[in-house]
């Protein structure tokens, strides 16, 4: 529990419960954002430097502009005057309190040491890189080919077909 | 072993380093250390970035046979003091519908993107703040900050034109930071490694006088062109300046910006470019290293900077030449050519890696290279037919 | 193909910056405070006060026959007549301005004040160095601030100048003649007669009318 570690859990923590709480839907993208940098920080802080950076490029590079986009073009810009707290508020929190218990549960009633640092905390890029070319080559194949099928199916959804429309 | 007065003269910001760090008390060396590196970067290329400005609008101008700035000081060159003291009292003007958290918040965060993009680019010999293993990701992964910052200056604005250029800015680093990324793949397949320190050792040997740049084989010739390329767009420049296309949406993201806040933007701008022909520099060009063996004399830093001058200079030149495309060409240029060729320059470099080394491997590769360059060009010629297309979602 | 279009634009670019250096010809700006392009004679922005002799008061040859300020689109002209007399021009006793302003950050330069003045005496001027540090007193221009000698006039515009000075010569030669005239039908007449009532009935130009209108 070093300060650093302090600090970035809180700047994560805060930024998510922004994403949660702001009004402006441009606002809680923008907190999301700033949650997701927190975690990418947490990860560099635990050595883990891939993972990291990659959270930093997918997550805030393009899922939060993908966000965005989304809200940009589907939602008025004006802001709601609705309260945050939806109608069931109370079972979505039962149900994420729930999930949190599990997940705790399952932590620590695992055989995997954990509260200590693993001795090899350096996740260099090589190892990852050789275990994706190795032994996991098929699911990462799988999942290139079914991420082009959606950009395929993405690019036929958007263009219009003279014909078809004619 | 008692280092010669070339070496001396080599690591002397290293040594001077270390001798101000070694005043302190041992609990905070290693912060002090971080924050004079830091210090430095941020002295040293805010110092570019004046001298670059100057150049620039010289250069700009005697390109269109003008004289460009030359009242302040000596020839001019001392204009971006002036400019600095004017934008620092100009009045800071917020728009009254503007959001103001995001709109304070947007500037900061680009200059703040294109600062950290230094952490990991080896200026000299043992000269890097941060020798990450994964230091090209960092490089990336900061990058796609400068998408943020410029969609929260864009939307903040509330302008249409903000927007617009916003929009225009996103949609273009996106499609070409794709190739940017393809293009230097190649030198990490080379390397084996994707820490910019270790890249840069491996092109500092040198055959007879020649270096071991990866410039000088097809895929890394190939490979600069197209990342200069796209680093041009990546960086807004022109030809590929439409985000701030002065004629048709004034000055794109920015348009809402004054005084300080707009020089910041400037600032990232010119900062996001340096970065960018740093990190050419260190994937092609062999970083500090000398281009021929016996200028090694010459301290690595000084080769250094000397390569992003030129790579500045080029920018320049080709910025009062060429004038700006239009959106269809730019994006037709990033998916049907850049893209292809990337991927290409991929294969050959893969193919380099196999082949046995002598005149057929670099024929070959250069074969691979240039037919497909040759027809993809033409095909962007002929594929000019303009018909109306429709987006069913953007309508 | 291969971008050989991109290269010979490099090379014309690189061919102009290189040049510039060379040969001053290419360069078309000048180097504004010390070198300056000639003036074109047709050039005008702002109106002035025709005055002639040496005295700006007693030559200004505006008799504040309000026209300019009437026409005036922007209304930028403020006339304020005197209630006593002096000579014009053309020597006959006239009304001179009191008071002549123009705001200058109103004035639109479209120069009917000069085409409706029957006096000759706002034209408009070729100063573009104008900057002030206050912009609302120092661009109000007094009848001083806009008296300008008839050999500036000269100056800046020479051929509307000369067509001007003409025109005023033959008026004069006609008033002198007049004057004359009614010197020579003097002692024939009453001698007491006004001098004052005697210029008035010679006058031929429109200015009761334009001052009543």
């Amino acid at each position: 529990m070093t300060a650093t570690f302090l600090i970035l859990a809180a700047i994560t923590i805060a930024g998510t419960v922004a994403a949660m709480a702001m009004r402006n839907l441009i606002h809680c993208v923008l907190a999301l954002t700033l949650g997701f940098a927190g975690l990418a920080a947490l990860y560099l802080q635990l050595g883990a430097q891939f993972v990291g950076l990659t959270q930093i490029l997918v997550y805030v590079g393009a899922v939060a502009i993908l966000a965005v986009f989304v809200i940009m073009m589907t939602q008025h810009p004006t802001q709601t005057t609705e309260s945050i707290f939806s109608s069931f508020w109370f079972s979505g929190s039962l149900i994420a309190a729930l999930v949190f218990a599990v997940l705790g549960w399952a932590i620590h009633s695992s055989r995997l040491p954990y509260g200590i640092a693993p001795p090899h905390a350096e996740a260099a890029v090589q190892p990852i890189g050789d275990a994706l070319m190795h032994k996991y080559v098929l699911p990462l194949e799988i999942m290139g080919l079914l991420l082009t099928a959606a950009l395929i199916g993405a690019v036929v959804l958007a263009i219009h077909e003279k014909r078809r429309s004619a | 072993m008692i280092p010669t007065p070339v070496q001396q003269a080599d690591q002397i910001f290293v040594t001077l380093q270390h001798r101000l760090v070694s005043y302190l008390p041992a609990a905070f060396q290693s912060v002090a250390d971080v924050i004079l590196s830091v210090i430095a970067i941020v002295l040293v290329f805010a110092l570019l970035f004046a001298v670059t400005t100057v150049l620039e609008r010289k250069g700009l101008g005697r390109i269109q046979n003008r004289y460009g700035p030359n009242r302040v000081g000596p020839a001019g060159f001392f204009q971006p003091l002036a400019d600095g003291v004017k934008s620092l009292t100009k009045e800071d003007l917020v728009p009254r519908t503007a959001d103001q958290m995001v709109h304070f918040m947007a500037p900061v965060l680009l200059v703040l993107a294109a600062f950290l993009a230094y952490a990991v680019l080896p200026v000299g010999r043992n000269m890097v703040l941060a020798n990450l293993n994964a230091g090209i990701l960092f490089f990336f992964a900061v990058g796609t900050l400068v998408e943020l910052a410029v969609f929260m200056a864009g939307w903040s604005s509330r302008n249409k034109y903000s927007l617009l250029g916003a929009m225009r800015a996103i949609a273009q680093m996106i499609s070409y930071e794709v190739p940017l990324v393809l293009a230097s793949i190649v030198v990490i397949m080379a390397a084996g490694s994707l820490s910019t320190v270790s890249i840069v050792d491996m092109q500092t040997g040198y055959s007879g006088i020649w270096p071991h740049w990866f410039l000088f084989t097809p895929w890394g010739i190939a490979g600069f062109i197209l990342f200069m390329i796209a680093a041009t767009a990546e960086s807004n420049r022109s030809p590929f300046d439409l985000p701030e296309g002065e004629s048709e949406i004034i000055a794109g993201y920015y348009i809402e910006y004054s005084g300080f806040k707009f020089a910041l933007f400037f600032l990232g701008e010119y900062l996001g470019m340096f970065a960018t022909s740093g990190l050419a520099i260190t994937l092609f060009l062999g970083g500090w290293a000398a281009p021929f063996s016996f200028l090694t004399w010459i301290p690595s830093y000084l080769w250094f900077f000397a390569k992003l001058l030129l790579l500045i200079v080029i920018f320049i030149w080709i910025r009062g030449t060429l004038p700006r495309l239009r959106m269809d060409q730019l994006m037709s240029f990033a998916w049907q050519f850049m893209l292809p060729m990337t991927l290409i320059n991929v294969f050959v470099a893969g193919v380099w890696h196999f082949m046995p080394a002598g005149v057929i491997r670099w024929g070959v590769c250069a074969l691979v290279l240039v037919v497909p360059a040759f027809l993809l060009s033409r095909g962007l010629k002929q594929g000019k037919k303009f018909a109306a297309r429709t987006y069913r979602f953007a309508e | 193909m291969f971008g050989e279009g991109i290269l010979k634009g490099l090379a014309e670019t690189a061919r102009n910056f290189l040049g510039s250096y060379v040969s001053k010809n290419r360069l078309t700006t000048v180097q504004y405070p010390e070198e300056r392009l000639p003036q074109i004679e047709a050039y005008r922005n702002f109106p002035f006060l025709v005055y002639d002799g040496d005295d700006w008061q007693q030559g200004l040859r505006c008799v504040s026959c309000f026209i300019c300020e009437k026409e005036c689109p922007p209304k930028c002209i403020i006339i304020e007549k005197s209630t006593d007399k002096k000579p014009d021009a053309v020597g006959k006793p006239q009304f001179y301005p009191k008071v002549f302003n123009i705001d200058v950050s109103v004035c639109m330069s479209c120069q009917i004040c000069v085409e409706v003045c029957p006096f000759d005496a706002i034209k408009m001027d070729t100063d573009y160095e104008l900057s002030t540090t206050n912009r609302f007193s120092a661009l109000l221009w007094d009848k001083h601030r806009l008296a300008k000698s008839n050999e500036h006039y000269h100056k800046i515009h020479p051929t509307e100048a000369a067509a001007v000075d003409a025109a005023l010569a033959t008026e004069r030669a006609k008033v002198a003649a007049k004057a004359k005239a009614a010197a020579e039908a003097k002692p024939a007449a009453a001698p007491a007669t006004n001098p004052n009532g005697a210029s008035t009935t010679a006058a031929d130009k429109p200015v009761p009318t334009a001052s009543e209108k």
